[in-house]
């Protein structure tokens, strides 16, 4: 059934939005006079410049409210989603021992310049985060966490050595794409090495999206509220997937 | 607003850390580093790059790791050749880099005659002591807190653009974050840079470039701007020099923060952390340390005490290095859970502790970064509170939280909304601590003194076991680190008998004179 929205502010798809963005531009009339275009641009009607603040002689920051006059019908939208059944720890233990003789092994850093650890230590680590346990303290995983500031090379190596089923990376920094430049080289590296196929290989941070993962040819990714059980979830599954068609 | 506190437990605290920050430097004063040795070939005058762009104090010191001793130090193999050669140091190192000298061939059973290099370093003295006279001309009275703001687009000019709009709004200080992976570099990049990620390179250019531009804001606004850099990582003495020649107001200076989050050898860099605290301490420059990030990592209620006992071992590290408490910038943050219950008072609590414990010291507290959110609305919230509690505890370097801390490196009106916010509470806030008082036995004086108990016990461990060993526990901030371990361990060696080092004895003589 299509059903077209708009944004909500006290009436239904009365279309309020609120914005705020900063322009090259004098603080004045002339200024906001922009300020309400350039929302218009954004197909913004009944614009309201509400705020207007200095940044300096050239900048102005404003705060606008408006009605957007796009609409949408939910129904066309897809949203690119882990799609694998999320199991808890005693679970997750129990679907290795069931389908796995043996302890898997999952290797993980935060790799290139990226000195944060949070992340992947929320994954990994015994204490994992907000009260869920990290893939350390899981029976059959055997978590090895190689800490930040790892090289892709040097990642692939212990990967190797150890015989990991499952490589993890975080990224953090994102700014300027440096993330981006980072993961594609470790799937060259992967590729050049002939060695796509011998890993799951699991992306995660902050600002990292399933859908950004799959794009770079991960095969998955998980972002902030993700915890161990989801990332082991995904991980064991595609495992056994990926056996299966061996 | 006071604490009552037992000064028999702080005498005590002070008394612990004197002695682990002996312990460390008895180790420091054997050894030295390739970045000390760099510094010194700076301070001798030695700039610029060869034609593969390496530069050539990193020249120097790989011809002499490779082909000489450099167990005897730069400054032997310099005052020898000046001595037969009668050449600068500049044009030694490009001979050397043109392979048309070897030091190696100076090396010979005569002592070195140290006083040729004075002259030479008299003349970068000089350029120190003329920025010290300008910033002088400057500084009337400071208001306090000051507020400080980060730039970080990558690119120097846009931080110009940044700094100069931060500075309109009312920031005092504007801190060049660097980008990341500069701290393991062991060089320092040259010229003007466009390029970085998460920040933008320290390079003595860029350096110059930024504090020029806020040298003609400071006039326009008729109120000194204060420019910040980071001399931390592998090249901490090289860009405290740096910092000094080009009129730096205050530095990142905490080995501790670069053993504990990027790995670098401890050993390395604490031989590098003190050369750069005296030139630091020389150039009146204010240094910050790093301890508020431990609790990026550890809890910041269970492990507060953690943080008083590192500013108490960084104040004892900085008065090793002749550093005055004026320019102690010990750090500590506002990182408390918002969803514990009583937050704001446990802060106020650690605040307060740090600011009574170091009365001298202008302390530098950090905004909440590790509970920030995606929800700016109620990160505003907590940046509030925080500004608060700044004020009421009379902090000195104030950090302004950024409504968008977790998401991205600030934009122009981030820090606008954080200038705004400070500016509001300042003034809302002005008196408040003057009228009241802390109850004893209340919830904020029980809290400080646990945390300084707690902190007392902490210290006496470190001191009975070292701290190397309670680096290696991972005490601060969870993370372990081995004393044979980390980046650039390769870089440290024992000092032979006639290794001299005049920076450091010069700057030293001048600072216990008091007439730097
Ligand atoms: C703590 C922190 C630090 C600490 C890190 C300590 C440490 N050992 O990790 C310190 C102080 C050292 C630090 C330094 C820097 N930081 Co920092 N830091 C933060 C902060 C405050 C919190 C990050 C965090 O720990 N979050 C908690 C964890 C649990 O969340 P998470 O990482 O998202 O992880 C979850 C998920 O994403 C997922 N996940 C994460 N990784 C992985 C991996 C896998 C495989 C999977 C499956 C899942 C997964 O699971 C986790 C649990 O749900 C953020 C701001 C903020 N509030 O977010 C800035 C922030 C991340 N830092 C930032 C920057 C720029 C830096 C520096 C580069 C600054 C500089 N120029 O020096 C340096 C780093 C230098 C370098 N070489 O990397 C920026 C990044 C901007 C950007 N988008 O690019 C931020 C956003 C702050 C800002 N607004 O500027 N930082």
């Amino acid at each position: 059934m299509s059903r077209f929205i708009r944004p909500y502010g006290d009436t239904m798809n009365d279309g309020k939005v609120q914005l705020s963005f900063t322009l090259p531009v004098e603080n004045n009339a002339h200024g906001e006079a922009c300020a309400k275009a350039y929302a218009e641009t954004l197909k913004i009607h009944d614009v309201a410049v509400v705020h207007a603040e200095t940044l300096s002689e050239e900048y102005t920051f404003f705060v606008v409210y408006g009605t957007a006059s796009e609409q949408l019908d939910p129904s066309t939208i897809k949203a690119t989603e882990v799609e694998s059944d999320v199991m808890d720890k005693a679970e997750i233990e129990a679907f290795i021992e069931k389908n796995f003789n043996r302890t898997l092994t999952f290797i993980g850093a935060s790799t290139g310049t990226d000195a944060h650890t949070v992340g992947i230590d929320a994954i990994m680590n015994m204490k994992g985060y907000s009260g869920h346990y990290g893939l350390e303290r899981y029976k059959h995983i055997n978590a090895i966490n190689l800490g930040s500031q790892v090289d892709n090379e040097a990642l692939l190596e212990a990967a190797i050595e150890h015989q990991a089923d499952v490589i993890l990376i975080s990224q953090t920094v994102t700014q300027k794409d440096v993330h981006i430049q980072n993961l594609t080289a470790f799937i060259e590296l992967l590729e050049a090495e002939n060695k796509r196929d011998d890993f799951i290989v699991i992306i995660g941070g902050a600002r990292i999206s399933h859908h950004l993962a799959k794009e770079l040819g991960y095969d998955a990714g998980f972002g902030p509220k993700k915890f161990a059980f989801h990332v082991a979830s995904f991980a064991v599954q595609a495992l056994l997937e990926k056996e299966k068609n061996v | 607003m006071k604490l009552i506190l037992d000064y028999n437990i702080v005498e005590a605290c002070r008394k612990d850390a004197e002695i682990i920050a002996s312990q460390i430097q008895t180790m420091i004063d054997q050894h030295s580093t390739v970045a000390v040795e760099r510094t010194i070939l700076r301070m001798l005058g030695i700039d610029g790059v060869n034609e593969f762009d390496i530069p050539y104090v990193n020249v120097v010191v790989d011809h002499i790791k490779s082909t000489a001793d450099i167990r005897k130090g730069v400054a032997y193999y310099l005052a020898k050749v000046i001595e037969k050669e009668n050449l600068t140091p500049q044009a030694i190192a490009e001979a050397i880099s043109k392979k048309t000298i070897n030091l190696a061939d100076y090396d010979s059973p005569e002592k070195p005659n140290i006083e040729l290099l004075t002259p030479h370093l008299e003349t970068t003295e000089a350029q120190i002591r003329a920025q010290k006279a300008t910033r002088k001309q400057w500084q009337k009275e400071t208001q306090f807190p000051e507020k400080y703001v980060i730039v970080a687009t990558g690119n120097i000019y846009e931080d110009i653009e940044q700094a100069i709009s931060a500075a309109k709004k009312g920031a005092d200080i504007i801190a060049v974050i660097r980008t990341t992976g500069q701290s393991l570099l062991d060089y320092v990049p040259h010229g003007a840079t466009t390029e970085g990620f998460g920040g933008t390179y320290a390079t003595q250019e860029n350096f110059r470039l930024m504090r020029k531009a806020l040298d003609e804001v400071s006039k326009t606004e008729n109120r000194y701007i204060k420019l910040v850099n980071y001399a931390s990582g592998l090249c901490m003495p090289e860009i405290a020099a740096m910092g000094a020649i080009e009129r730096l107001d205050m530095m990142l200076n905490d080995s501790l923060y670069g053993i504990i989050f990027r790995d670098i050898n401890m050993k390395r860099t604490f031989v590098d952390q003190y050369f750069s605290r005296v030139i630091s301490a020389y150039a009146e420059i204010t240094i910050n340390t790093g301890e508020d990030n431990y609790l990026t990592t550890s809890d910041a209620f269970d492990h507060a005490h953690t943080v008083i006992a590192s500013q108490f071992i960084n104040e004892q590290f900085a008065k090793k290095a002749s550093m005055p408490e004026t320019l102690m910038g010990l750090g500590h943050a506002y990182e408390i859970d918002p969803n514990l219950e009583n937050s704001f008072s446990y802060e106020i609590a650690q605040a307060q502790l740090s600011r009574q414990l170091f009365p001298n010291a202008p302390l530098k507290y950090m905004p909440p970064t590790k509970h920030m959110t995606g929800d700016i609305f109620q990160g505003t919230m907590q940046n509030t509170l925080f500004n608060i509690a700044s004020v009421i505890t009379q902090q000195n370097i104030h950090l302004l939280g950024m409504l968008t801390e977790a998401i991205h490196t600030p934009f122009m009106s981030d820090r606008a909304i954080a200038l705004n916010n400070a500016n509001y509470m300042y003034k809302a806030f002005k008196d408040f601590a003057a009228t009241i008082d802390i109850k004893e036995g209340s919830l904020i004086d029980q809290r400080a003194k646990t945390v300084l108990n707690e902190a007392k016990q902490l210290l006496d461990t470190i001191r009975e076991e070292g701290l190397f060993k309670t680096l290696e526990k991972g005490t601060f901030a969870g993370v372990s680190r081995k004393e044979t371990q980390g980046k650039g361990l390769d870089g440290v060696f024992k000092k032979a008998n006639v290794y001299q080092n005049p920076v450091i004895d010069r700057m030293l003589a001048s600072l216990k004179e008091g007439t730097s």
